[in-house]
């Protein structure tokens, strides 16, 4: 893998300064079933094509923030870090709009 | 053998440098490649051949061919026509028995038959089946190039540097130039990276010589440098890498004297050498008539100039005594010559092009492959994108011939159109099973001088055209590097702790814990552990990870990290925490001291600072509370005083009130320690009355030496980490990742008073109410030995003999109990004070009882007091 990544805070730099901390996924709010807790934490929905990610700048700026990928590809479409607007009063990021269904 | 002085050679006549060859003395001047001084000297034989051992002498002169491959001071397969002389330089040849001259080896091209034809090894060597080992043993010893010193060191060292580049421009020659400058006048920041030599060029930064080894995702070009590795990120790229000048197939084509034209070119116009008394062209482009025009201004007598586009001949073959050519058969007509240049055309260098993505077309104007469909990003200019290649090459060029003597196509591999015919024969007739099968193309130039002409070959074997043959995909690296230089500086990152040059001058054993050097012991991990428990002892915990946590929602943010409560906690009071994964599996453990109402102090392990860093960062980005995290961990030092005595120590560095009532367990103070503002946290992971001190790292040592001193009456003792460990084993207290793994939660690993599971939410929480709801399985208990052996850690725990039901995850022997102890994983219904199971020791069994209560002060009544 070798890419560059935006970094929000610092721009391009090489992805090997950064980690991945996979697809973002939803945090159940409440009581979750067992089912629904096993798919939050073990399933993925693993995508052949736009992802969007947790990326930290491990090397840099330490910094968390989202990157939407193709997978396919490794093109970067777009990086941001989250608002805290769009994430105040829930107990995870907000999902991302995908043409898919999740895995489970 | 030297021509005069001429205008735009690259020697500095006035200086003269001398290596040696074989153990003779070589005399050359600065600007002479090893290669063009060794020509100059007479050597005509520069290698032999891979598999026949054949005399091989100077072919392309430009770094490409396998010719000239010496080991230059130890380093084997060095294209010694590209490297430049250096004073004392100890050069020898390779892959001979006996000298280049007289090659032991050279019998296998005698003896043909059945030992050499293609795919022989699979075929030849598998009966007797007995005597494969024999075979093996000869052919290990004659196979390869070069050889590689088993015992030696790193004999160089290579870095690795990170660049950008707004354009980057592979090649140096005119189309290369031209771009490098017009991005240059245009503002742009402009690298230009040329294999050879290139004149400097204003704006634009030259790395020469250095080569593009591939293009890879993202624009990542590496550029071997030598001694350096450029990782190149190029915005745009520029591939100007020309073309490669292809030999002719025909009998002989690989004797000692058969050169390429822009060999012969640079041998007069570059070092001013004579290549040779008499010479014969033959050539299908314009290429071999200037090397004519070159060779007659040097004074060497021109035999004949066959152009095959103007001139029908039908056999080509070339004659020599000892692998060194005599003379020239053209169309039986014998010409004797001691050079022959031979020009089979140009065929575009577009390896790197292929590599970033573009297609590679058969022009079959042309009659070489042109690439097209360029990436984004990258831009072909001049030759490679086929700019001012000549017409077809006439058929003769490439018909090869039936004469006797061997037609090399490849002369890395040393295949020859026999074997790609027989291949075709066998059943190989795709050009990639072919190149799997044959080698061809798979040597160290990477097809540049064979990739062509097999494709040809196969065209014409299989009455198919060169564009439905099509070609081997071209991977990098694009040029051979050493592994050395893929490899890097030998980096190993080492973290020291402010007081660790103490720590060397009190005699300590150092070892790893992660990227940390901490003292193992003072030479007496048992004593060190004793006088802890006897009077007090100092240890170095600086590793520890740091952090602040500071803002109006830090309790919150803390109560939903942790499985405890923060919310009901005092200021200046200290919680033991363990963070859990929302699996429910621990991560780390730590102190948290609540400083005032919005700010925490957090403690985590030595190792898992980083983690627990970007595990705090990661929540606070989910959940955007009011919260600012600020890592402490190398700003601060921090000691640990611990022992029955500490605090008459401490009251020898403080003036705070230490007593019990001032400071009870668990509580946190900030105070002046030997003059120098501290956090004092009166925990105890060691089991004694103990107090952890944290304080600005630069005063390390300051702090240490004056706590020894304060100490000295009481004989105070530094300890190490191994003391340390048998003093928390007596507490059983747990080491994150040696008593836990990657499974354990904290209900199995017998802390469930952790666990606040009446708590709202916190990371974890549901996974430890699903762990509870299926039931404890299995638990991480204490136990000691019966019989007083220490068992090793990670031992099997079996029951009667049956089967392994646990494992011991910690042991050692208490020199204060005069017990072995330890902690393991049992299945809950062993798991009760008394009940007994047996340990694997020393290949027998041995029975350890459980204990579920610290060995040692099991009600804490020292650590309070």
């Amino acid at each position: 893998m070798s890419f560059l990544l935006d970094c929000p805070n610092c721009g391009p730099r090489d992805v090997n300064e950064f980690s991945c901390a996979g697809e973002v996924t939803v945090r159940p709010k409440e009581s979750p079933t067992l089912r629904e807790l096993t798919s939050y934490i073990y399933f993925r929905r693993n995508v052949a094509g736009v992802q969007r990610e947790w990326w930290y700048h491990r090397q840099g700026c330490e910094v968390w923030f989202q990157a939407e990928r193709d997978t396919r590809t490794n093109e970067v479409l777009r990086t941001e870090i989250v608002e805290p607007s769009s994430r105040a009063g829930t107990p995870g990021p907000e999902a991302v709009a995908t043409p898919d269904a999740p895995a489970v | 053998m030297r021509l005069p002085a001429r205008p735009g050679e690259r020697l500095n006549r006035d200086r003269e440098v001398t290596f040696t060859y074989d153990g003779n003395a070589v005399r050359a001047f600065e600007g002479d490649t090893i290669g063009s001084a060794l020509y100059a000297s007479g050597q005509r034989i520069f290698s032999r051949s891979f598999k026949y051992h054949r005399p091989r002498g100077l072919l392309c002169c430009s770094g490409s061919c396998p010719n000239c491959m010496m080991t230059v001071d130890g380093v084997p397969n060095v294209r010694v026509c590209a490297e430049p002389v250096r004073e004392n330089a100890v050069v020898r040849p390779q892959n001979v028995w006996g000298s280049l001259e007289r090659d032991a080896l050279v019998v296998t091209d005698k003896l043909g038959g059945p030992f050499t034809p293609v795919g022989f090894y699979y075929r030849t060597m598998i009966r007797p089946r007995w005597a494969w080992p024999l075979y093996e043993k000869f052919l290990r010893s004659v196979a390869g190039l070069g050889k590689l010193d088993k015992h030696g060191t790193r004999a160089n060292r290579y870095d690795v540097e990170h660049r950008r580049a707004r354009v980057l421009v592979i090649g140096g020659g005119r189309a290369g130039r031209e771009a490098a400058q017009q991005h240059a006048v245009a503002g742009m920041q402009v690298v230009l990276v040329d294999e050879g030599f290139v004149d400097p060029l204003e704006g634009v930064e030259v790395v020469a010589p250095g080569r593009a080894l591939g293009i890879w995702e993202g624009g990542l070009v590496p550029v071997d440098a030598g001694r350096v590795l450029y990782r190149f990120r190029a915005e745009k790229i520029v591939v100007a890498t020309g073309t490669i000048e292809q030999p002719l197939v025909f009998p002989g084509n690989d004797l000692v004297g058969v050169m390429l034209p822009d060999g012969v070119r640079r041998l007069i116009e570059d070092w001013g050498i004579k290549p040779a008394e008499k010479a014969v062209v033959v050539t299908v482009d314009e290429a071999g008539r200037e090397a004519a025009a070159s060779l007659r201004e040097a004074g060497v007598e021109i035999a004949g100039v066959y152009d095959l586009r103007r001139e029908r001949v039908r056999e080509i073959v070339a004659r020599g005594r000892g692998g060194v050519l005599r003379s020239v058969e053209v169309d039986g007509r014998k010409l004797s010559c001691d050079l022959l240049v031979m020009s089979g055309g140009r065929q575009p260098a577009y390896s790197l092009l292929s590599q970033a993505g573009a297609r590679v077309e058969y022009d079959p104007g042309r009659g070489v492959f042109i690439p097209t469909d360029i990436p984004e990003g990258i831009e072909a200019v001049g030759s490679v994108a086929g700019e001012g290649l000549a017409g077809a090459v006439p058929a003769a060029s490439y018909n090869g011939a039936s004469g006797k003597g061997k037609c090399f196509v490849c002369v890395c591999e040393d295949v020859t159109d026999k074997d790609l015919k027989r291949a075709i024969a066998e059943g190989f007739d795709s050009i990639e099973l072919a190149k799997r099968y044959t080698t061809v193309t798979m040597g160290p130039c990477q097809g540049r001088l064979c990739h062509v002409p097999s494709i040809r070959l196969y065209a014409r074997e299989n009455e198919k055209d060169e564009a439905t043959i099509g070609t081997t995909t071209a991977r990098p690296p694009w040029a051979p590097v050493t592994l050395g230089l893929l490899a890097g500086r030998p980096h190993e990152p080492a973290q020291r702790t402010a007081i660790h040059h103490r720590h060397k001058e009190l005699g300590a054993k150092m070892m790893w814990t992660g990227t940390w050097r901490r003292p193992h012991s003072y030479g007496d991990p048992e004593g060190e552990a004793q006088s802890v428990h006897a009077s007090v002892g100092v240890i170095d915990v600086s590793t520890l990870g740091k952090m602040i946590v500071r803002g109006p929602d830090s309790a919150q943010f803390l109560e939903r990290l942790y499985p405890n409560r923060f919310g009901d906690m005092k200021p200046m009071r200290i919680r033991y925490g363990v963070l859990n994964s929302d699996a429910g599996r621990i991560m780390d453990d730590g102190t948290i001291a609540r400083l005032d109402d919005e700010t925490f102090y957090v403690t985590t392990t030595s190792t898992g600072a980083g983690a627990v860093l970007e595990w705090f960062e990661w929540w606070n980005a989910v959940w955007g509370m009011d919260v600012e995290i600020v890592n402490v961990t190398g700003g601060l030092a921090a000691v640990n005083v611990a022992g029955p005595r500490a605090r008459e120590v401490m009251r020898k560095l403080t003036d705070i009130d230490l007593s019990n009532e001032g400071l009870a367990y668990l509580d946190a103070r900030e105070a002046q320690i030997a003059g120098v503002p501290s956090l004092i946290l009166r925990i105890g992971f060691v089991g004694e009355l103990g107090y952890e001190l944290h304080f600005p790292s630069p005063y390390g040592e300051h702090v240490w030496n004056e706590i020894l001193d304060a100490g000295e009456e009481f004989g105070i003792r530094p300890f190490g980490l191994e003391p340390q460990r048998i003093l928390r084993l007596e507490k059983m207290h747990i080491l994150v990742g040696q008593d836990t793994d990657s499974e354990s939660n904290v209900l199995e690993a017998n802390m469930p008073w952790i666990a606040k599971l009446d708590k709202d939410d916190f990371v974890g929480k549901w996974s430890l109410e699903q762990v509870q709801e299926r039931g404890l399985q299995d638990l991480l208990v204490g136990f000691e030995m019966e019989d007083g052996k220490v068992p090793l850690e990670g031992a099997q725990v079996v029951l009667e003999g049956t089967r392994p039901i646990g494992r011991i995850t910690s042991s050692r022997w208490s020199p204060e109990l005069r017990k072995a102890i330890g902690m393991a994983w049992v299945p809950a219904a062993i798991a009760e004070e008394g009940k007994s199971f047996l340990v694997t020791v020393d290949g027998g069994f041995e029975r350890a009882t459980v204990r579920l209560r610290p060995f040692f002060d099991p009600d804490g009544e020292k650590l309070r007091s």
